[in-house]
């Protein structure tokens, strides 16, 4: 199998990889009836997913809604249990560990949602909120310790100490994603999961976000997996980039190479979609606009995923899935056009 | 080009408990015939306020349109009685709203909520109304339309649910669209296609386009003009070349600088506008972005600064334009 291939092969690069992700697989069941289950249908959120992620690096994760990127992610950190394969975290494969284990490990593996409104509990305060992972894993002490670390993590992410006695709803939408972000802080992690963070604030507010997660991961040496759909933010922020669609990736490259050479058809198509804010650079640009929606992750296309939306599609394309092939150093592409 | 919408002196006000909320506070622009007008601005600026008031949807009480004239075709839209206003929504004026599944009836087909419309404005038969219906589906871009007809909401995409509502909003060959955020719900890729539907659709029927977003990017392409909002007023105004390229209000340029562009290398730092809005029941005296303005002089704390002229059909209020732009054209805004 390539992609196992991919995973070893890159072992030997040199790097240290924090995160090796091979084969991954996560099919929900659809059950029907009403007394006695029957499971009629399988929904592959993700299917045979390899990647890996360097020690302090970034890796974005794009793709539309329901691609599977959000689903990849919670795999990685085990809040599903995957259908298969395996997800190694510093020479640990976490697939096999059992509860008290896991959550052991999660002390270093933090997650910071989309939604600042939906992910904080309105009737917790801040400092609880932020403070609650320092009670769980039993880090502090005292509760004098405990309103010291509070007032620093807060301080770290921009906000003010006495902010801590205030209830979520006070907030703005960008403190509530600083409070988010202050509370995967909290234990002193490795690696953090950010999942669409910024896509539900105002364009003024992302920018400051973005910043403070860059800033953060040079101060605390941080790993990121940074999932989004926003693919000028991706840009910015990651150091290497992995196009999902329906479940598959379709390509994973440095992201200077992504981006200034795409060669999946898919890439190409969301890369030109993204609107860039000049009317005279806009103008002159060729568009290419796919046609029809993405198929529905219960039935997928046969062979290949995107043949249904491909503009290059060729009878081959119906049969085999393509594998992840490397047509150039570090730049992977599942495509047989390429 | 002939004015097609006028807005003069808009204001409305939210009387809540805790004060009184200027959403919108003396707004006036206009529209031509045929031309497609952005409304820019973050969440709570009052740009879909802006919108609404000019359809009358706005809930009273708390809210209510205190002054101003809304004059569509030169008459004032304000000073109709409910039964004219009702020929006019959905009938001259469409509209389509951002999220596509809470504004289409979950209960109804697809062929019943577009054929309500033709029923109602233009007196047609069922008959006549569904084979209408059918052509419209068909012409923003839904494969099947006739079988869909039967369809029920829950059974399109995202996408195809606001090709719908395009659909209904056009339905009867309106002179002006309102598109309140009509792809923030929407990937990247659908966005695409929705946009060039809808621009493809007003340019066949002639109508002009009020599209209403807080994203600049998504209306680059399409924006003949550009009003931009802070806190209920309009700060600059312009051509879409203007805005974007020539900006003179530090909130406009603050917009351009915090996103990062797909077309130019990547920069080192994002330079975002610092703080947040403000609160819009005590407005602070002077110009309501003072706070978050890194070209702030002791003037902005007296007295809010009114839209100038810049150039031709460019207008701006800031009492430091000049020095705003220079910076822009300089790259030296921080």
């Amino acid at each position: 199998m390539t992609q196992t291939q991919q995973a070893t092969q890159t072992k030997q690069d040199g790097d240290s990889h924090l995160i090796d992700v091979t084969n991954l697989k996560m099919y929900f069941p659809v059950m029907q009836g009403v007394v006695i289950q029957k499971r009629v249908a399988e929904v592959k959120a993700v299917d045979d997913v390899s990647f890996f992620i360097r020690k302090g690096e970034t890796l974005g994760l794009v793709g539309e809604s329901g691609c599977g990127k959000t689903t990849t992610g919670r795999c990685v950190l085990q809040l599903y249990k995957p259908t298969a394969g395996s997800v190694v975290f510093d020479g640990q494969e976490l697939t096999k560990m059992n509860g008290p284990q896991i959550r052991a490990m999660r002390r270093r593996m933090q997650i910071i949602f989309q939604d600042p409104y939906s992910s904080l509990n309105p009737r917790m305060t801040c400092g609880n909120i932020v403070g609650e992972p320092l009670v769980v894993h039993k880090l502090v002490k005292s509760k004098q310790e405990f309103r010291e670390r509070v007032s620093d993590l807060l301080i770290t992410v921009g906000l003010n100490p006495y902010m801590a006695d205030r209830y979520p709803h006070e907030f703005s939408g960008g403190q509530r994603q600083r409070i988010g972000v202050a509370r995967a802080l909290a234990t002193h992690p490795d690696f953090i999961m950010a999942d669409e963070p910024v896509s539900a604030l105002d364009v003024s507010i992302q920018a400051q976000i973005i910043n403070l997660l860059e800033e953060l991961q040079e101060q605390f040496g941080l790993t990121y997996l940074f999932i989004a759909h926003d693919l000028s933010v991706v840009r910015h922020i990651s150091d290497r980039v992995a196009v999902m669609y329906l479940g598959h990736i379709m390509e994973i490259a440095d992201r200077v190479e992504l981006y200034a050479n795409p060669l999946h058809p898919y890439t190409k198509a969301l890369l030109s979609a993204v609107p860039i804010p000049d009317p005279v650079v806009e103008s002159q640009r060729e568009r290419l606009i796919l046609t029809g929606d993405v198929p529905s992750p219960l039935r997928p296309p046969s062979g290949c995923v995107f043949h249904t939306r491909c503009p290059i599609m060729i009878e081959e394309c119906r049969g085999a899935v393509p594998p992840l092939r490397e047509v150039a150093p570090n730049h992977w592409v599942a495509c047989v056009r390429v | 080009m002939p004015t097609l919408l006028e807005v003069k002196g808009l204001s409305t006000y939210f009387f809540t408990p805790e004060g009184v909320v200027k959403a919108v506070d003396d707004v006036s622009y206009d529209v031509l015939e045929g031309e497609t007008l952005a409304i820019v601005g973050e969440s709570g600026c009052g740009k879909s306020v802006g919108a609404l008031s000019i359809m009358r949807l706005i809930a009273s009480p708390p809210g209510r349109t205190v002054h101003g004239e809304v004059l569509f075709d030169g008459v004032d839209l304000l000073k109709l009685d409910d039964e004219e206003m009702r020929k006019i929504r959905g009938n001259r004026i469409g509209m389509v709203f951002q999220e596509p599944m809470t504004s289409l009836n979950p209960v109804l087909t697809i062929g019943r909520q577009l054929t309500e419309t033709l029923e109602l404005h233009q007196h047609m038969n069922k008959q006549a109304a569904l084979r209408r219906a059918a052509e419209l589906l068909g012409l923003v871009g839904v494969p099947d339309a006739e079988r869909r007809l039967g369809d029920y909401p829950h059974q399109f995409s995202g996408g195809m649910r606001q090709r719908v509502m395009i659909a209904m909003a056009m339905s009867c060959g309106p002179r002006l669209l309102i598109a309140d955020e009509p792809t923030t719900a929407l990937d990247v890729t659908i966005q695409a296609q929705v946009l060039e539907v809808m621009r493809r659709i007003s340019d066949e029927l002639g109508a002009a386009i009020i599209v209403i977003t807080h994203n600049l990017g998504v209306v680059a392409r399409y924006a003949n003009r550009v009003n931009v909002m802070y806190a209920g007023r309009i700060i600059e105004r312009g051509s879409a070349r203007d805005i974007y390229r020539n900006p003179h209000h530090p909130y406009t340029l603050g917009l351009l600088k915090s996103v990062p562009r797909l077309d130019q290398p990547k920069k080192e730092k994002l330079a975002p506008i610092e703080g947040f809005p403000p609160d819009l029941i005590n407005l602070p005296v002077g110009c309501s972005f003072r706070a978050r303005c890194k070209f702030a002089i002791e003037r902005c704390a007296q007295e809010a600064p009114q839209l100038v002229s810049i150039g031709e059909g460019h207008t701006a209020a800031c009492f430091r334009a000049k020095e705003v732009n220079a910076a822009y054209h300089a790259g030296t805004e921080g």
